[in-house]
């Protein structure tokens, strides 16, 4: 609250600070890196700290649990079918948008969207709506036997639900900014269509593609709402790593708890780092498809 | 990239995928020697050495195995919306009848006399509400009629989705009573003064628990007799201590096969077995040793049951008519705390 006023207030100081000197330059850059450390490298900080509480031991024991284990790895299974599906979606889609005129494109556009404007417990509860056992087609599917809420097939659903924007959003504007030059010349060289895509396209939108994988993977990894409603909360075997970290919490294991999270926080440094790699590694070529 | 390579790629993605999907399925199709058991927020460490037990004495006697039994805890209500669902629950340990009557007439998986199939109203165990407060008790608190005074923070979960604070709600409804002499009017008005000092309603037992334990939020905490002890054993007899009303209720967690996910699966007598595991001398043992009230007090350690402090108990039946009766008039839509409760005040 406090620090959002003095934000505003040092809002004018900025357009000074061009003229009147280093003091307000400074003011802002503390200001800015004080937030940053107390709300984000702070808590990042903890989750180690509290995980590592107990020396290396305890905290091995907290990762070598079996239900910490299965939660672990029921969080790669998941992001390993969320993330391929997203990316053939999200191509098939940002193409679509943004290389062909249609009817209803804005509206397509704006569905795109719909995940990140739709709550995630709304999103698990549409799931538990449509394939529960008192949802619309629960009955049929279990009179076959197939089980989708409370189940991998359920927590695969909603995850891709809240990470489907991920690959789409960061395609389309650049998909659009680039245009058809490229793939028309493709074309009329006599290149079909699939290849003109391997060849052309997809070397063009490889860092776009590469970002939004990054992303739709760490939140992929890091879901908790909606999981948390179609989950069904079965130690060992419907629990991804997220909902794994509140069960050890309540149940007073903190040093597990935070060893779980650690992972989690580990994972979000990795995204970050390899986005970096990729920003400076490819500097030039990032700049130069860009650039298009 | 080629385009053989990009081919190969995505053939070789497709396979990993198809491979995870087949591991699955066939670690689904081993489940099939596990149980269930989906229950209350704050059994999970009971249940945990219940389990273990239970195995140990079943795989000793049967020649078919049980691999293991999963555990799936929330709140009461939540808990037994995920059954409904569709949560493939062998048995359900809940924390009130109501909640399982709930499934019974929903999905027509168990008969509706469910609760006469096992002994004591298929209650393997009793409970009760206490107050827990910090140490010393700095704010004073020695009876429900202290949980009104203004200024008063009072930790509970939400009835609606947690059956500890139902059983919270009615102690408090049941004392009212008694006090006002049946005045309807003053017990409304007490009960409304008590959950205007609430501040937060956590969904669950657990939950509410961490509110007040670890977030040191509130003054007085309506829990549960063994999240007390719990939290008692947890964090030290030197931050909390117990204080223990003039009367409460008499909780009846009841416990159920779900017969139609048992016939489905193949598991009634496991399942059976262990409910019944719960009556046994060793299953009252252990029920005592968690801080829950047994059945059969003499199976117990005397250390135990000594812990116990003796209070006046009210049954739901005498006051409220049974949970047919009291979960409609105080938790259905509109009814009593719906008409009481004005959060944010």
């Amino acid at each position: 609250m406090s620090d959002a006023n003095l934000a505003a207030i040092e809002m004018p100081e900025a357009r000074i600070a061009r003229r009147d000197g280093a003091a307000a330059r400074i003011v802002l850059v503390t200001l800015a890196l004080g937030f940053l450390a107390l709300f984000l490298a702070l808590p990042l900080a903890i989750v180690f700290i509290e995980a590592f509480a107990r020396g290396w031991q305890a905290y091995r024991n907290g990762l070598a649990d079996p239900d910490a284990l299965a939660a672990i790895w029921l969080t790669l299974v998941v992001a390993a079918i969320a993330v391929p599906v997203n990316v053939v979606v999200g191509i098939a889609g940002a193409w679509a948008i943004a290389k062909h005129e249609f009817r209803g494109k804005s509206l397509l556009v704006s569905l795109v969207d719909l995940p990140f404007s739709v709550s995630p417990v709304i999103a698990g509860l549409v799931f538990v709506l449509l394939f529960g056992a008192q949802g619309y087609f629960g009955p049929v599917l279990a009179s076959y036997g197939v089980e989708i809420i409370f189940a991998l097939p359920g927590i695969v659903l909603a995850t891709l639900f809240v990470t489907f924007p991920f690959i789409a959003r960061e395609l389309i504007p650049h998909m659009q900014a680039l245009g058809n030059a490229e793939e028309e010349t493709a074309l009329t060289l006599g290149a079909s269509g699939w290849r003109t895509f391997c060849m052309v396209t997809l070397p063009n939108i490889k860092w776009s593609l590469l970002y939004g994988v990054l992303l739709c993977n760490a939140r992929a990894m890091g879901e908790f709402g909606a999981v948390a409603v179609v989950s069904g909360k079965i130690r060992g075997l419907t629990t991804t790593m997220p909902l794994h970290v509140e069960i050890l919490y309540n149940e007073y294991m903190s040093v597990a708890a935070f060893a779980v999270a650690s992972l989690l926080a580990l994972l979000a440094l990795v995204t970050l780092a390899a986005k970096s790699f990729l920003e400076w590694r490819h500097a030039d070529e990032i700049a130069a498809s860009r650039r298009h | 990239m080629s385009e053989t390579s990009v081919r190969a790629y995505l053939d070789r993605s497709l396979f990993a995928a198809a491979l995870l999907a087949c591991l699955f399925v066939v670690s689904g199709a081993r489940a099939q020697t596990e149980l269930l058991n989906v229950s209350y927020d704050p059994t999970r460490e009971l249940y945990r050495e219940i389990n273990a037990a239970f195995i140990a004495e079943w795989n000793a006697a049967n020649p078919k195995k049980i691999r293991g039994i999963r555990q799936s805890h929330g709140g009461s209500g939540s808990q037994a919306r995920a059954v409904i669902d569709g949560l493939n629950a062998d048995v359900v340990t809940l924390a009130l009848a109501g909640d399982i009557d709930a499934i019974a007439s929903r999905t027509g998986k168990l008969r509706k006399d469910w609760q006469g199939r096992l002994p004591d109203n298929a209650s393997p165990y009793t409970s009760t509400i206490v107050f827990l407060v910090r140490k010393g008790n700095p704010k004073g608190v020695k009876d429900w009629s202290d949980l009104a005074k203004p200024g008063l923070q009072v930790i509970t979960p939400n009835p609606k989705t947690s059956g500890g604070a139902r059983w919270n709600y009615l102690a408090a409804w049941a004392w009212a009573e008694r006090a006002f002499d049946r005045d309807e009017t003053r017990v409304r008005n007490y009960v409304a003064r008590l959950l205007a000092n609430v501040p937060v309603l956590d969904t669950a037992a657990r939950g509410a628990t961490t509110t007040f334990t670890q977030r040191g939020i509130g003054d007085v905490f309506l829990a549960w007799e063994n999240e007390a002890f719990l939290a008692l054993a947890e964090f030290g007899a030197d931050k909390f201590e117990i204080i223990v009303p003039s009367l409460s209720i008499l909780a009846e967690p009841p416990v159920a096969v779900i017969d139609g996910n048992v016939d489905a699966k193949g598991t009634r007598a496991e399942a059976e077995a262990y409910l019944r595991f719960l009556y046994t001398p060793k299953g009252q043992a252990i029920i005592a040793r968690h801080h829950y009230r047994p059945r059969a007090p003499q199976h117990a350690d005397p250390k135990d049951v000594a812990k116990f402090p003796k209070l006046t108990l009210v049954t739901i039946d005498e006051v409220f008519g049974g949970w047919g009766r009291a979960q409609p008039v105080h938790f259905g839509d509109g009814g009593t705390f719906d008409q009481l409760y004005k959060p944010g005040r």
